[in-house]
């Protein structure tokens, strides 16, 4: 019943390996977008203008509603119809970006809300500039609890880089049922992804709650 | 709140005796409720203003309004001359825009009653943050000028700690210096011993004594430490039900007072201590 191949196992993995490098550079490039573009969203919810607030919210609603994999279709199938030519890796990104800024937003919100408003009034009292309170005073209080959370998303995004496969993206999860296609056994190439996919969660988890306490410890908070 | 009618109110207050804040028929409102109701006030410069009365009778709204951490729903205040909520467009006054209220701002400085130091920065960095970041003065004077700060209120050997190693007298202490850096014409106290232990109350009122003596700050306080007020304020304020109930010397308010509700007031206070 168990036909497990060590001979097999050796020789495919050198490619999973490379795929895993495609994998781990969808995560990092969506999770960049998705940090930066997150913000951007947690912002735009906090500006004086409704109509802006209103928009970003439904947005983020939005994106939180529908599923990934559709996202990233109708950016890749759907976009060409607007103009919108991109390379599966390019929409991938976007989609993927896009996905997880929606969630991080709320992290962020979260985080931003945590901070208590006797901060905003002292910083109003030494009469510093919206865009400094934030940068200096407000956003490096909402970082520690928000790092938790942005933590989860961190291996989430990672998790769900295999979605990038259903427009050829040749990460790790497209490269093993290439293989096992060519080659019709199934069984050691997707065991290996799962493999690697925890080889690499469990110890990003870990890393994150240390690197929580570390930027604790280095902003003064603990 | 565009329509109101502002033609009563100069653009700029003249003369030989300007105050440094008036307040002039100033209200403010939250809803339904009034918290303040056409208050005048005037403190003149280098004045020790304290404001005592029960909660909710507008004390703390107030310095609130002069910080501008509130907006106000009638009236205007002015600051050094200047209208502070308003400003002069076209010789009529409007509301001021943020420009406005950032210039403005830069004469007025606030401690707080829970110190609102920015936690993640040091003792040192909390006092040189807006010198460098608002006022634009180099890193180097900067630091000289809050050190020395941070040494007048006796914080010189805290000065790389974080707040969160700090007891509440040290950090007021420090929120002191912070306020101080900033070179305002016009100190804001509000509570500052409030939560504080009463140990330490000392250190931190010490330090305000000694501004009182020898600066020649304008300085608005809202407390509860009576004691406190009767030794230091050139005038005492009772405020009930958003008015100016009574207001003179402090020797006159708290040993003769002449309204029903201030001496109320003042022997439910003495009771409790």
């Amino acid at each position: 019943m168990f036909d497990w191949r060590w001979d097999f196992t050796w020789q495919i993995l050198p490619r999973l390996v490379i795929a895993t490098g495609n994998t781990l550079m969808a995560a990092g490039f969506g999770y960049a977008i998705a940090v930066v573009l997150g913000l951007v969203f947690a912002l735009a919810q906090r500006t004086p203008s409704r109509t802006l607030t209103f928009v970003v919210r439904e947005a983020v609603e939005f994106i939180r509603s529908t599923p990934l994999v559709l996202q990233i279709f109708f950016v890749f199938y759907v976009g060409p119809q607007f103009g919108l030519r991109l390379s599966p890796w390019t929409a991938g990104m976007i989609a993927i970006g896009l996905h997880y800024a929606a969630y991080l937003s709320e992290v962020y919100r979260g985080g931003l809300d945590s901070v208590p408003k006797g901060q905003w009034e002292a910083a109003t009292s030494l009469n510093l500039s919206t865009t400094r309170t934030y940068f200096r005073v407000i956003i490096p209080q909402a970082l520690p609890p928000s790092l938790a959370g942005m933590g989860n998303y961190l291996v989430g995004i990672f998790k769900d880089t295999p979605m990038l496969s259903v427009i050829g993206v040749a990460e790790l999860m497209h490269t093993a049922t290439a293989i096992g296609s060519e080659t019709y056994r199934y069984l050691e190439p997707y065991t290996l992804v799962g493999l690697i996919f925890l080889a690499i969660s469990l110890p990003t988890a870990a890393g994150i709650r240390v690197f929580e306490r570390w930027v604790r410890r280095k902003l003064g908070l603990s | 709140m565009t329509d109101e009618d502002l033609s009563g109110f100069p653009l700029a207050l003249e003369g030989p005796d300007v105050p440094m804040v008036s307040f002039r028929t100033v209200t403010k409102r939250y809803g339904e409720l009034v918290v303040l109701d056409a208050l005048n006030l005037d403190v003149a410069e280098g004045e020790m203003v304290t404001v005592i009365g029960p909660s909710g009778s507008g004390k703390t709204t107030v310095l609130r309004m002069l910080m501008t951490l509130e907006t106000i729903n009638g009236g205007v205040i002015y600051v050094d001359g200047k209208p502070l909520t308003h400003m002069p467009r076209n010789g009529r006054l409007v509301r001021a825009d943020s420009r406005h209220l950032r210039q403005m701002r830069s004469n007025i400085g606030m401690c707080f009653q829970h110190f609102n130091l920015f936690p993640h920065m040091t003792a040192l960095e909390n006092c040189m943050e807006g010198p460098v970041h608002v006022l634009g003065i180099p890193k180097a004077e900067a630091r000289a000028r809050s050190e020395e700060l941070l040494d007048m209120v006796g914080m010189a050997d805290k000065r790389d700690q974080h707040p969160s190693r700090l007891s509440g007298g040290q950090q007021q202490r420090v929120a002191i210096a912070r306020a101080l850096a900033m070179r305002p014409k016009v100190m804001l106290f509000d509570e500052v011993t409030s939560a504080l232990d009463p140990e330490v109350i000392g250190e931190v009122t010490n330090v305000i004594r000694r501004l009182v003596a020898e600066h020649n700050l304008t300085m608005l306080m809202v407390t509860h430490q009576m004691g406190f007020a009767k030794d230091i304020s050139d005038r005492v304020c009772f405020f009930y039900g958003g008015r100016i109930e009574e207001q003179g010397a402090p020797d006159e308010l708290f040993g003769n007072p002449q309204k029903e509700r201030t001496q109320q007031f003042l022997s439910a206070v003495k009771e409790a201590n």
